[in-house]
């Protein structure tokens, strides 16, 4: 995801085509670049017909299924706006997307902001081999399959896990308890796993951004007299926009479509506290063989995504100009 | 784009198409349709089923055993993999024999096989109707009346598994005849600083819905509960002797009979518990029964959950190990000779007990192996008898609909034991969902 978005980025610089050609060749040019296109037409085929069938397609059918009462196999019914009317009366879906919401404060605010931090630190230190160690071991739960980190982290929060072991031995033991299976804990609990496996992305994303930050605006402020606080507000802050806007945009979207970790440690329990749009249109779909309702769940999901982060890309865009 | 792409999308309704809707009803030309058995040519039965479970391989290398014509192309899934794949497996790789999960929709959409010409032919009409009724889907896909669809390897029995050493130690020489009885040797097991109930009730499972469906029965009228479970019009879970249940349950929660770590416990981890002796009771089924003698022999104990009053009515879930034939399988015949071994030949039905810890199918009178004196198996084997006798079983409430376990028992019962709801709301918040889903 991250890839696409910032490859789509630097794209868009290069494409600009060369203008101002004498009014004599215009029509041989014309006629080359013709040639040209239908060349590249030809080249862009394969993968165009692999997006078209892979991704468009399936997209177009499921908002075509969002209008049916379908069990996926005999025939369906055409029930119009009522699968999304039910999103709305339903409290398992409705509920489903305020938990996905509460989710983008763990899987997108601290791992930002704790990046953010980390990465000023590291910049500090970064020619030693300490800031070598300390990248490496912040970024490897991100190489780490989330459905292992989702195991590793159901042992640790268990009643008789590490957690709860740690707890007792500084004289906490009144706080420990299952930490999953608690109607006020569950849902922080799970959102701390997000928080852990996305720290390492937006670590190494700022820290490189940081990197093409030119030395000599430090210098300045320096001799201007600036502490750090000033030079992270002033200079790394704003040159790190865009990279900023990447880490928020990747994150809020891991937030809102969440479901490995979910379906890995609490699958939805206690008492739907930790159910996400994503689990439900799974059960909807598999378990309730509700097509219909599991993909209007789905589209509703999509547009809720792109509503939220297009005018993240607005920002990352204003800081292009 | 996306909605440039909509005309890429076929524009016919979704499901229209599909050979599903006319199963095919002559029979494939390999096999001789008034043939009640395999034949003597040789026959491949694809079998799918569930994974983990010993039972149904054993059963098939018997039977090839006996009947060497036959070779079975096994295919094994979890159940929820089963369960998700289900209706597509039938259609599009139509097996001779699949483990079913929840069936009412699978009948009424004409995915399974209408069993009532084998029951006719190979008398299975004359066993207790009680083995049947659960397997018998309506053309409104309400359970318990009308054709046949599945037929079972076995039928489970719950009730509460205790481990004898603990009882021991709380005084406990005899299982409890009340349910007042059972709650002051709960209360002796919480004084004696042990753990009296671990249960599962974490993630998306509700095992509370086990113990409650106990007390349903003690409370209540178990007919009435297979009433609700099959879909009889105006049947409702709401009535006071099932809130008075649910009141009880609620008081051992609040006593702190269960371990305090409930709503994160899976299956898993209640077994490993109850093996390990960290807890004096279990409540489950005796497809466990097998395990349990290998793993603490001598040391497990069985009863049915009591009744309020010494001789009062007393009830248990019951439910067959439900195999079906596709609608549009290649072999019915054999597939359906071969579910009436399981239930009438003598080998069949030690596998079925031995392995499978369960009351095989069949008539009343049938073989029944050996078993050890004192193993848990026999004293489920013997509950199961009690039950017959006072007509208690009772398919599962979360088999009620397809989604009522996920969506109202699991996250109700869960809030029980948060103390967030309260008996009556939790009984109208399963109804609501119940209804939701009968329409």
């Amino acid at each position: 995801m991250n890839q696409r978005l910032t490859g789509r980025a630097s794209a868009r610089r290069e494409d600009t085509p060369a203008l101002g050609s004498p009014e004599s060749r215009r029509r041989a040019i014309k006629a080359r670049r013709l040639r040209r296109g239908g060349l590249a037409l030809l080249l862009v085929a394969p993968a165009a017909l692999a997006y078209i069938v892979f991704v468009l397609r399936p997209m177009a059918q499921s908002i075509q299924f969002s209008f049916y009462e379908w069990n996926g196999v005999t025939e369906s019914t055409w029930v119009g706006l009522d699968n999304y009317a039910a999103i709305l009366r339903e409290p398992e879906m409705s509920g489903s997307i305020l938990n996905a919401f509460q989710l983008i404060i763990y899987f997108s605010f601290i791992p930002v902001l704790l990046g953010l931090f980390t990465a000023n630190t590291i910049r500090g230190f970064a020619t030693s081999r300490l800031a070598i160690v300390s990248r490496t071991v912040l970024f490897l739960p991100q190489i780490i399959p989330l459905v292992a980190a989702g195991i590793m982290w159901s042992w640790l929060y268990a009643s008789n896990g590490m957690v709860n072991q740690v707890l007792e031995a500084i004289g906490l033991g009144g706080v420990a308890r299952a930490w999953l299976g608690d109607f006020d804990t569950a849902l922080p609990a799970v959102g701390l796993i997000g928080a852990w496996v996305a720290l390492g992305l937006c670590m190494l994303l700022l820290l490189a951004g940081m990197t093409k930050i030119d030395p000599a605006l430090y210098e300045a402020a320096r001799i201007d007299g600036a502490g750090p606080w000033r030079e992270f507000f002033a200079i790394t802050l704003p040159s790190l926009r865009q990279e900023i806007a990447v880490c928020v945009t990747v994150t809020v979207i891991a937030a809102l479509a969440s479901f490995d970790i979910i379906y890995i440690s609490t699958q939805g329990g206690p008492g739907n506290r930790t159910l996400v749009p994503g689990l439900e249109i799974y059960r909807l779909a598999f378990f309730n063989r509700e097509i219909g309702q599991a993909s209007a769940l789905a589209v509703a999901l999509m547009a809720l995504v792109l509503l939220v982060v297009l005018p993240l890309q607005r920002l990352n865009r204003e800081g292009d100009s | 784009m996306v909605a440039s792409a909509l005309v890429l999308a076929a524009c016919s309704a979704p499901g229209s198409n599909n050979d599903a809707e006319e199963p095919e009803e002559s029979a494939p030309a390999t096999e001789d349709a008034s043939a009640l058995d395999c034949g003597t040519e040789p026959v491949t039965l694809k079998a799918y089923i569930e994974t983990g479970f010993p039972l149904a391989t054993e059963l098939f290398d018997e039977f090839e055993a006996q009947y060497p014509n036959v070779t079975f192309d096994v295919r094994e899934d979890q159940f929820a993999v089963l369960t998700q794949n289900a209706p597509r497996v039938l259609v599009d790789d139509p097996p001779d024999l699949m483990r079913l999960p929840q069936m009412s929709e699978l009948a009424s959409d004409g995915l399974l096989l209408d069993l009532d010409e084998y029951a006719a032919a190979f008398g299975w009409d004359t066993w207790p109707a009680s083995q049947l009724e659960q397997m018998r889907v309506d053309d409104e896909g309400r359970r318990g009346n009308g054709p046949l669809y599945a037929m079972g390897l076995n039928f489970s029995m719950t009730g509460v598994f205790y481990n004898k050493e603990l009882a021991a130690q709380i005084g406990m020489e005899e299982p409890p005849a009340t349910l007042a009885e059972f709650d002051s040797y709960l209360q002796a097991a919480k004084d004696a600083g042990l753990v009296p109930m671990a249960q599962f009730n974490g993630g998306a499972t509700g095992g509370l819905a086990f113990p409650l469906q106990g007390l349903m029965a003690s409370y209540g009228d178990a007919g009435e509960i297979n009433d609700w479970i099959y879909q009889q019009p105006d049947a409702t879970i709401v009535t006071d002797t099932n809130v008075q249940a649910t009141e009880h349950l609620q008081s051992w929660i609040e006593a702190g009979y269960f371990a305090d770590d409930i709503n994160s416990m899976d299956y898993a981890m209640m077994m490993s518990r109850f093996i390990e002796g960290n807890s004096v009771f279990i409540f489950n089924g005796d497809w466990e029964s097998g395990n349990l003698d290998a793993q603490m022999p001598g040391n497990v104990g069985f009863f049915l959950m009591p009744p309020v009053e010494e001789g009062g009515s007393f009830g248990a879930m019951s439910a067959p190990l439900t195999y079906g034939i596709s609608a549009n399988a290649a072999n019915p015949a054999c597939a359906a000779f071969f579910l009436d071994w399981i239930a009438t030949n003598d080998e069949a039905r030690t596998i079925a007990v031995e392995i499978g810890g369960s009351h095989p199918m069949g008539p009343a009178d049938a073989f029944m192996p050996a078993v050890a004196e004192g193993s848990v198996t026999a004293e489920t084997l013997a509950a199961g008898a009690a039950i017959g006798a006072q007509d208690g079983a009772m398919d599962f409430i979360a088999n009620a609909t397809g989604s009522v376990y996920a969506e109202g028992w699991t996250p109700n019962l869960q809030k029980l034991v948060a103390g967030e709801i309260d008996p009556t709301a939790l009984l109208e918040a399963v109804q609501a969902e119940y209804e939701s889903s009968v329409g």
